[in-house]
């Protein structure tokens, strides 16, 4: 991991705005035996006491067919929703302790989000749609452009920040998104199927991004059920049924995949 | 652990708030203009019925402030069998002793018709009437000369005539020329002027004025007074009025007739502002009809952007947050009616009332009240879809789709 960055970067471990590095030892996310219940009628339980931390810098990658629970489990990293019982902590920070005000802060400060569908505005230049992740941070709009364009230049963009989205390939539309995710230098981004909407030479070229910011010192969770994506991700964390069934982290010797090979019907898996 | 500081929500600027509230409009600019244009409706309506009865009234009184609400007009009335009562000539010399009265004039109705000339047939009358007039009748009836001259001491005793503006416009004459004569009753009358219509002495207009002294010589006139004007002291109409029957004929009181002409202005005026109701009411109506077109959009909208209500929402926005921008979103589309309506409304007014040549009046409650009930109605009718879109959870607003 590198702390050199030829600008300043908007991201990285070296950045001052990321509370993560008060404690060096500190993760920047923890879990810790949460389960999540939906009071629907039955009821049910998306995830059964689920724990693991996220140290700064890390890459790790959720997989898990659907209905596995890793959606929801981006829900609570994420602090959209809370959990039914358990611990959530985003650099330290216990999220069952904070407000709905404290914890829109929390996102706005802390958490930087990739979705699969871009979420783009059309309406809005590419310079602005990334200068928006600021938005709700207090940031004043020429700084939040100035952040944005070394945003773009992190994502490979800087060329074209006046372009609408309208007007970019898929691939660059979700880079525009992640720079969206960077621009406020955030403790931890979160990418649900970051390549679920491309095709493949632009998803590989997505999963090349990331991994380029992690190497910069950007804290990446990426959920995805493609178990390819998964096995390129320093950190591979598997689920299903609402469990853990595997953490590269917890044994790095053991096979991957091991209990994912013993059932035989997974509605995403390659065949 | 501590979380002030760190985590403090920051409120929107002003202008990130009025870019955040443009979004829905610029990304769906004719529905947007289509629910103004409710809006707008509504207020063009009412500022356009506010400004044109205050134009007309506006009009109205500076007419009726100019011409005086002092003038009193004394007529003979009906006898009790139903015949037609007369007014004594001594009547004008009587009612000038009453203190409080400044000016007294009076016409004298002259039985036989007047035509352009003698060639036209008797049967063409036209309705014109011929009148006895006073010399100091105009200022005191509150008209003036337009063409010519009026009467004079030395005209009044010659068949010399003075046409009302309606008379001379009946009998197609438009400039007084030396030599210009008219036919009445086997007399060649010859023109001297013609009068400016007299608003406060409408059946002056429609008159032929010769002196009083021609009159009897000419037209075989009895002398009595047929009506009688009066001017009073501003402050003593009321107590003139009263005074008036008996003073103009002692013995009959009650075979007068006395009227305020400038009553019968104030009357039409207030009748205007009765009309109005029912248009305001109609521009109210519109305006309620407005407001659920945008509440009805604002709805729309927020259901159709649950994605980016969730974005917002995943970027860090609070409830608060989402609600003040949907909120400001709505208020912004009825300004923009109540504006364009304000705009419409003035305009209609303006060019109205220049057409009828009235000082064109819009009233601040008229203008400032509809840009109001604009934004009020942008506020009622973007409430519910606000706190609706704030409600949203996130989880589901980005990923039910």
């Amino acid at each position: 991991m590198s702390a050199e960055t030829t600008r300043p970067a908007p991201c990285g471990v070296a950045d001052e705005h990321l509370p993560a590095q008060n404690a060096a030892d500190r993760p920047v996310l923890e879990v810790g035996h949460v389960t999540k219940v939906y009071p629907s009628q039955p009821p049910v339980t998306a995830l059964r006491d689920v724990s693991f931390t996220v140290a700064t810098g890390e890459l790790v990658a959720i997989v898990g067919p659907s209905g596995s629970g890793k959606t929801t489990l981006l829900h609570l990293m994420g602090t959209l929703d809370r959990p039914s019982s358990g611990r959530v902590r985003i650099t330290g920070l216990d999220v069952a302790r904070l407000s709905d005000r404290e914890l829109a802060a929390m996102r706005a400060t802390q958490i930087g989000f990739v979705f699969q569908q871009f979420f783009l505005a059309e309406h809005q230049t590419v310079l602005d749609n990334v200068a928006d992740g600021l938005l709700y941070a207090g940031v004043p709009q020429t700084e939040r452009r100035a952040r944005a364009l070394d945003a773009l230049g992190l994502v490979g963009l800087a060329a074209r920040p006046h372009a609408r989205p309208t007007q970019l390939s898929g691939g660059q539309r979700q880079r525009v998104a992640i720079a969206r995710a960077l621009v406020g230098s955030p403790a931890i981004v979160l990418a649900d199927e970051p390549t679920g909407n491309l095709d493949q030479a632009a998803g590989q070229a997505i999963l090349g991004l990331l991994k380029e910011l992690h190497h910069r010192g950007v804290t990446i969770v990426v959920i995805s059920h493609d178990r390819d994506i998964a096995a390129r991700m320093d950190r591979r964390i598997e689920m299903l049924d609402g469990r853990i069934v595997y953490d590269s982290a917890d044994d790095a010797s053991r096979s991957p995949l091991p209990v994912l090979e013993d059932r035989p019907s997974h509605e995403d898996s390659r065949p | 652990m501590t979380t002030s500081g760190t985590l403090a929500v920051r409120k929107l600027r002003p202008s990130d708030l009025a870019r955040l509230s443009t979004v829905g409009l610029r990304t769906r600019k004719l529905r947007a203009a289509l629910s103004a244009l409710g809006i707008a409706i509504g207020v063009a309506a009412i500022v356009a019925v506010l400004g044109l009865s205050s134009s007309a009234s506006a009009n109205l009184n500076n007419e009726i402030s100019a011409l005086g609400t002092n003038l009193l007009v004394v007529q003979n009335g009906q006898t009790i069998t139903g015949g037609s009562a007369e007014l004594p000539k001594t009547a004008r010399a009587m009612i000038a002793r009453i203190v409080a009265v400044t000016h007294v004039e009076q016409t004298g109705s002259v039985s036989g018709d007047v035509y352009r000339n003698s060639l036209i047939p008797s049967i063409d009358t036209n309705d014109l009437s011929i009148d006895a007039a006073s010399l100091g009748l105009l200022r005191t009836v509150g008209t003036s000369i337009a063409q010519g001259r009026y009467l004079n001491a030395a005209t009044a005793n010659e068949p010399v005539a003075v046409l009302g503006a309606a008379a001379a416009q009946r009998l197609g004459i438009d400039r007084v020329y030396s030599g210009e004569r008219i036919w009445a009753d086997n007399t060649w009358l010859y023109v001297a002027g013609i009068l400016n219509p007299a608003v406060l002495a409408p059946d002056i207009d429609s008159s032929v004025l010769v002196g009083f002294p021609a009159a009897e010589h000419y037209l075989s006139f009895d002398g009595h007074p047929f009506t009688i004007y009066v001017r009073a002291q501003n402050s003593h109409v009321n107590q003139v009025d009263n005074l008036l029957a008996a003073t103009a004929n002692p013995e009959n009181p009650s075979e007068v007739n006395v009227s305020q002409p400038s009553a019968a202005l104030v009357a039409q005026a207030d009748a205007q502002s009765t009309f109005d109701d029912l248009f305001l009411g109609l521009g109210a109506v519109a305006l309620l009809v407005g407001a659920i077109g945008v509440a009805n959009i604002m709805i729309i909208s927020v259901l159709e952007r649950r994605s980016e209500i969730g974005l917002r929402r995943a970027l860090g926005a609070t409830r608060g947050h989402i609600r003040v921008q949907f909120l400001a979103e709505a208020i912004l589309l009825a300004l923009i009616g109540g504006a364009a309506g304000v705009g419409a409304g003035a305009l209609s007014t303006a060019l109205y009332a220049s057409t009828k040549h009235e000082p064109v009046v819009i009233p601040v409650i008229a203008w400032g009240g509809g840009v109001g009930a604009a934004i009020v109605i942008g506020a009622v009718a973007g409430l519910w879809p606000a706190l609706r879109a704030a409600r949203m959870s996130p989880t589901q607003a980005l990923w039910s789709m």
